[in-house]
């Protein structure tokens, strides 16, 4: 008894200190980022482009990066749900644990390992040989296909966890695969999916290495999808490689902005879940 | 091709069963079983648990095909055509023989959705724009009153079905399943999670359906089937051991297994 109880307080004890010890690191990391960014975060930031270049200027904004990322990501995130959809049906409905089925899941969780700077780089080659410059075009395939894993594998797994009598009822009154795929399981599984959604955008956003050779960096905002586009994680890198303390304050505060657009799309989606939810059956 | 649905098909729609085998990986579940289910009317399938009933049940609408290494012979003849024949359209076989399971799962969507789910998707409403909607509308209100759960739910028809009590569930499933019109309803232990007042209603529906539909009802409650039963098919460890009237086999049965599950010696 005495033993067991031990036990209880000492796996307790574990829990708790690991949960404090991540959300510790965050809050370090968040104010750290508020402490040293808050005080560059004027309006101008967010409202204008970069005067004077964006490695050493010191006036102006980074609205370029912003909106370049936003293009970017919002851009990926899109491309990458439109593949990521049908393959997650076509695993969870069609292809279920056949061996063809295991060799893709593998495939993918492989290439979600792989880092993003190789992805950047074999965008960057693609590119070239099809006579590309780096482009808002280019980024956004290139994210896309980093967020495509992640997208895949988040879907497949919660749609996996539809129980099969869900299916079979649909199966029962006569509904094809198709149909039960987009009016039983999309909505059984809308909130995960969702969140499978989210994180894959928040690893598009968040990522330099693979949108420096395919999108480039510019001080202009994009006006097509052949023009480069610049990115808020790249602005951070720049700007905090630089010896003047004035520009990597700025950096700080890329870094904030780029904080605050996760949080926001987070709550969004929290929004958007709590709403899709209603129907959900358990 | 499709299979031709005639304008009386109600009155003559039975299932036939011949020499159907179902094996699940090596185990032999269903063996050599040959027998008529009679057009309206309610067909109990009798026997102890793990006897292959449910398996049986589910090859009727070609639901057994869904559990992963199955492997089953034979034939099962709807009106006369094979179900299982090769070009056969799943989905048409599944919209004339419908199926009730024994825990209900509301789809995941409103109360009138999950009724209008079948006439949707299978485009029983021809009209389009504000006919459509009140046909379908028509539609949801006859079957959730022919299932006795209009009442209860008239005033709240766009919340969601995963709000309702279990046995409130259970009547929408057969609402649900009614509402694609099938010819055949298979009901597996279609009261084994309900209370007994939900049970007793359910009971109810399908004494007040089988004028015009065949019902088949898997149950391992002797008394329901008694009370439920126009005919009876008893299956002994994956074989059929006796069918017959219902009068028949509870007062009389032929067999000696029969008597014995029957006064509760086995099973």
């Amino acid at each position: 008894m005495k033993r067991q109880r031990l036990e209880e307080s000492f796996f307790k004890i574990l829990m708790i200190g690991s949960t404090a010890i991540v959300l510790g690191s965050l809050l370090l990391i968040l104010s750290i980022i508020v402490v040293r960014g808050l005080p560059a975060l004027t309006l101008d930031m967010v409202t204008q482009t970069p005067k004077g270049g964006y490695y050493l200027g010191k006036e102006g904004g980074i609205l370029n990066a912003i909106v370049g990322s936003l293009y970017l990501a919002i851009g990926g995130t899109v491309l990458a749900l439109l593949v990521s959809l049908p393959i997650a049906f076509w695993l969870q409905l069609y292809a279920k644990r056949t061996r063809f089925a295991e060799v893709t899941r593998l495939v993918l969780d492989v290439l979600w390992g792989v880092p993003s700077i190789v992805y950047g780089a074999f965008g960057f080659i693609i590119m070239l040989w099809m006579g590309m410059r780096a482009s808002l075009l280019g980024g956004i395939i290139t994210l896309a296909f980093i967020e495509l894993p992640i997208m895949v594998r988040g879907m497949d797994e919660a749609m996996a966890m539809v129980p099969s009598a869900l299916k079979e009822t649909s199966y029962a009154l006569g509904a094809t695969r198709l149909e039960t795929a987009l009016k039983v399981i999309l909505r059984q599984t809308g909130p995960a999916l969702l969140t499978a959604v989210l994180l894959a955008f928040g690893r598009g956003i968040g990522d330099a290495a693979s949108v420096l050779f395919t999108a480039g960096y510019t001080d202009r905002i994009p006006d097509s999808l052949l023009s480069p586009a610049a990115s808020l994680p790249l602005a951070v890198f720049f700007q905090l490689g630089t010896p003047f303390p004035a520009v990597q304050q700025r950096a700080y505060a890329a870094a904030l902005i780029l904080t605050i657009i996760v949080l926001i799309i987070s709550l969004i989606s929290r929004w958007l879940s709590s709403r899709l939810t209603k129907h959900v059956i358990r | 091709m499709q299979v031709p649905i005639s304008s009386d098909a109600h009155y003559k729609s039975h299932l036939s069963i011949k020499d159907l085998n179902v094996w699940y990986g090596d185990s032999h579940t269903l063996k050599g079983i040959t027998t008529e289910i009679p057009a309206q009317g309610i067909t109990a399938i009798i026997g102890p648990s793990g006897c292959g009933k449910t398996t049986l049940l589910r090859s009727m609408n070609r639901l057994l095909e869904e559990n992963p290494g199955v492997r089953m012979t034979g034939q099962i003849l709807l009106d006369g055509t094979d179900i299982y024949r090769r070009d056969a359209d799943v989905t048409e076989v599944r919209t004339r023989i419908g199926m009730l399971a024994p825990k209900p799962f509301p789809l995941p969507m409103s109360i009138y959705d999950n009724v209008a789910y079948g006439p949707r998707i299978h485009r029983q409403v021809r009209a389009i724009g504000r006919g459509r909607r009140r046909k379908i509308e028509g539609i949801v209100e006859r079957y959730l009153g022919a299932a006795g759960l209009w009442d209860e739910v008239k005033d709240r028809l766009k919340a969601p079905a995963s709000g309702l009590s279990t046995g409130q569930q259970q009547r929408l499933c057969l609402a649900r399943a009614l509402a694609v019109e099938p010819e055949v309803l298979l009901c597996d232990e279609p009261t084994s999670a309900l209370d007994p007042m939900s049970a007793q209603c359910v009971e109810a529906q399908l004494q007040s359906l089988k004028k015009e539909t065949t019902i088949v009802v898997v149950t391992h409650i002797l008394r329901q089937a008694r009370r439920l039963a126009d005919h009876v098919i008893f299956l002994w460890l994956g074989e059929l051991v006796e069918a017959g009237p219902a009068e028949q086999v509870f007062r009389e049965p032929r067999d000696e297994r029969t008597r014995s599950y029957l006064a509760g010696h086995i099973g």
